[in-house]
């Protein structure tokens, strides 16, 4: 697919002569800054990532153990009432997520009214029976998803993917912003963009209000749990516990007696009530799950099956963002919303069916194959671009495996101004909001991760794959001033 | 209060090898110095006793590279196969911030990764100016981390880099003490010669006592002056006194914040007390080794007390 008949973000269907109305002020100050300048304050805010040391590690490169992710200048916009349409889906199927998480480990209801087949749930590997029967503290389960979504026009956009895991990027798009501010600071005059940097206090509250009622009262004890410094995330482990004011722990800091978790401290044991944990299922416990993990603390899960511990996000959250249930949301969603999804899912084919696979095989070279278990932009297809080499090694490995395997047609994803090295350019982007859920209510943190494809045409954005970031600018309603009183510099004499 | 057990162990080894790596870089940059003015053999000895004073003769020796500027600049800068160089000290203080990084602000942290990266890329240190260029970059940012941690909260986090530094300020200087005093001396050389006399002013610019000793002492450059400078004068902050003194306020206002007292803190003021009775003509009559000797030695088991009584892990 070329970028040619892709739908601009900034630029619409036109070219950078007649870009949309509301973003007037974007084309002009892109016209304004010289080419050299937006280099430079690129290079300056990379230089930035690189003396915080936010850095992400490859891997299986050892050259590299540490590297920046790409940032580029220009931003992405939303305008106030296309992002109120956006998250009000958001919060619908973020909803939808957790009704489905309660009931699939509780009652059921959904297999036994044959919405979806009972087999693709028992019979999944991210389906975790250890936890079922387990009703996690004030029934929430995904507390914190990141809802991948692509655009193809004004109002169209679509959910590639849910992640109700542990959706890791929101350091980006709180550093990107603070990039943007010092950079750019002009370009927020001439919008008035939602803050972002409210992410790490909501993150908190939402921490406090899923704790266990706690005997005596008292603020409830939260901490972020990483797998530790040599991780690729930690950057980001380490700010979210820094901006929130928690302690980040490792799992030797941990101890579980008799149900209950303590961390080690100077003073001696203190009693942990909530747990952002940033490490998966299978490592989190070696005496329920992998029992090689070292990174694990023993106990954790039995403390979690007593109620004295919460833990963010619930284990077995996998069953409900898998890539095989991922086709079956909008039943999903209706069924327990009660109404159609607001958020179209990309039409998808299992390859596991016989039907399907048919299709998929004869359009090879039209369609994104990805692998059913696969993240990060590996084991993935994208068939107008694939050479002939490639789409055969597919066409093997498919009818060898089809199970493994789904299919979607390939969108043309919108694109956003990108700084290249012949200037600006139309590059493919795709976009990450984060939905936190509490006890008191789900909220959209008002922007998100723009991930874009730095390579001309290219689709995969993922930063392992060469893809950047962007700021994602969510536009404020109109009116509203925010004036601010003048004040004198004291000076000398 | 609740701090992690780690994370204690984390912050006061940061606050030690900062310090290290910056003694190292004073050394190194007081040593170039040296060696210029020396003739060849006393420039040798320069880089040999440099070698002594961290603890890396041994190693470098194993090396079988010659005792000259070049190799052994290399060596204590940016040599990865050995712990002593100043890369591997900030190595340690860089994993040992990012494992603590929320107890830190984004000022030291900065600080921390910009000291690393003075090194990135860089395979030698070059001549004579280009290795001046280098350690005075580790001593800047070095000066940065100070100051970033000045400005953190005045809480145990901080306390506890301050108290690792003391702890390993008073190490070096008792080390570069020692070694002068025995090692630094050629044989057939007078003593209060030329070369003594520089030697003499290479330790003062390695403690940063220059000024300070023009300032107390009005009778040109005496060793035993510099002794009495370096061992008993609390207004010099690298001097014995000045570290001795600053691990008992450390300890004292760790005490206050965490409630955590014992062994350190008695050992601590025991150091103090002996140390307001030192003068240093004594010291000199009764073998200025020996007293080195027992002080590093006590300083020892002053850090093994420290890490029992904040439960390091």
């Amino acid at each position: 697919m070329g970028t040619g008949r892709a739908f601009d973000e900034i630029w619409g269907h036109g070219g950078p002569d007649s870009p949309r109305a509301d973003f007037a002020a974007l084309s002009e100050w892109i016209a304004d800054t010289p080419q050299s300048e937006l280099h430079r304050r690129q290079q300056s805010a990379e230089a930035t990532f690189r003396q915080l040391g936010i850095t992400f590690a490859v891997y299986g490169d050892s050259d590299a153990s540490e590297r920046i992710i790409p940032f580029d200048i220009v931003p992405r916009i939303f305008l106030h009432d296309e992002w109120q349409r956006l998250s009000e889906g958001l919060v619908q199927r973020v909803e939808a997520i957790n009704a489905f998480l309660e009931d699939i480990y509780g009652e059921r209801r959904i297999l036994s009214e044959g919405v979806i087949p009972a087999e693709l749930i028992l019979n999944n590997p991210q389906f975790r029976p250890e936890v079922a029967g387990i009703r996690p503290p004030h029934g929430i389960w995904a507390h914190i998803c990141g809802i991948d979504l692509v655009r193809t026009g004004p109002d169209e956009f679509w959910v590639l993917e849910d992640n109700a895991r542990t959706p890791s990027g929101v350091s980006y798009m709180l550093e990107n912003r603070e990039a943007m501010i010092r950079l750019c600071p002009e370009l927020f005059r001439s919008f008035r963009v939602a803050a972002v940097d409210s992410y790490s206090d909501m993150l908190r509250e939402t921490m406090r209000s899923v704790a266990p009622t706690r005997a005596g009262g008292g603020v409830p004890v939260c901490v972020v749990l990483t797998p530790g410094h040599f991780n690729s995330a930690y950057y980001e482990h380490s700010f979210l516990a820094d901006t929130m004011g928690v302690e980040l722990v490792e799992a030797a800091d941990l101890v579980v007696d008799d149900d209950v978790v303590y961390m080690q401290t100077i003073a001696g044991r203190v009693k942990v009530d909530v747990i952002y944990r940033r490490i998966d299922d299978d490592f989190l416990d070696p005496l329920v799950f992998r029992p090689d993990s070292l990174l694990g603390v023993p106990g954790i899960i039995s403390a979690y099956r007593a109620g004295n511990v919460a833990l963010i996000n619930a284990p077995g959250n996998g069953i409900a963002d898998d890539k095989a249930i991922y086709s079956y949301m909008p039943e999903i969603v209706k069924f327990y919303s009660g109404s159609e999804a607001r958020l179209p899912n990309v039409e998808t084919w299992r390859c596991r069916e016989p039907e399907a696979l048919k299709y998929v095989l004869d359009h090879l070279d039209e369609v994104v194959v990805k692998l059913v278990d696969g993240s990060g932009g590996y084991g993935m297809l994208v068939g107008p671009t694939a050479t002939k080499a490639e789409i055969e090694a597919f066409r093997a490995a498919l009818k060898a495996e089809p199970h493994r395997y789904i299919a979607q047609p390939t969108l043309a994803l919108s694109t956003v101004p990108t700084v290249t090295e012949t200037g600006l350019a139309p590059r493919h982007v795709d976009f990450r909001p984060f939905v936190l859920t509490g006890s008191d209510g789900v909220r959209v943190v008002p922007g998100g991760l723009t991930r874009v494809a730095l390579k001309e045409g290219s689709l995969v954005v993922n930063s392992s794959q060469g893809g950047g970031t962007k700021d994602s600018f969510v536009l404020l309603p109109e009116g509203g001033g925010n004036d601010q009183g003048q004040r004198q510099t004291q000076v000398q004499g | 209060m609740r701090m992690l057990s780690r994370t204690a162990s984390a912050l006061y080894w940061l606050g030690r090898y900062v310090e290290r790596a910056d003694f190292t870089a004073r050394l190194v940059e007081a040593t170039v110095r040296l060696d210029a003015l020396s003739a060849r053999p006393a420039g040798e000895a320069a880089w040999a006793s440099a070698l002594s004073v961290t603890y890396n003769a041994d190693g470098f020796a194993a090396s079988g590279q010659s005792v000259s500027q070049q190799p052994v600049a290399r060596y204590l800068t940016l040599d990865m196969t050995h712990p002593g160089s100043i890369i591997r000290c900030l190595e340690q203080a860089r994993n040992n911030a990012r494992a603590v990084r929320t107890a830190l602000t984004r000022e030291a942290w900065t600080a921390i990764n910009r000291l690393w990266l003075l090194f990135a890329n860089r395979s030698s240190p070059g001549g004579s100016a280009a290795t001046l260029n280098l350690v005075e970059g580790v001593m800047a940012e070095a000066r940065g981390f100070e100051g970033a941690v000045h400005r953190m909260m005045r809480n145990e986090a901080t306390l506890l880099i301050q108290l690792g530094a003391a702890i390993e300020r008073a190490d070096n200087t008792a080390r570069l003490l020692d070694v002068k005093y025995h090692l630094l001396l050629p044989e057939g050389e007078q003593v209060g010669g030329v070369v003594d006399r520089d030697q003499w002013t290479t330790i003062l610019q390695t403690v940063s006592a220059v000024t300070a000793y023009r300032w107390l002492y009005s009778d040109g450059l005496k060793p035993v002056n510099v002794i009495d400078l370096l061992v008993c004068h609390a207004e010099l902050p690298r001097s014995l006194a000045a570290c001795v003194e600053e691990v008992v306020e450390l300890l004292n206002a760790l005490a206050k914040r965490t409630g955590l007292q014992g062994e350190a803190d008695r050992m601590a003021r025991g150091r103090i007390a002996r140390m307001q009775k030192t003068r240093s003509h004594e010291v000199l009559v009764s073998g200025l080794h020996e007293y080195l000797e027992a002080f590093i030695h006590e300083n020892a088991l002053l850090d093994a007390a420290i890490a029992r009584q904040f439960r390091f892990i």
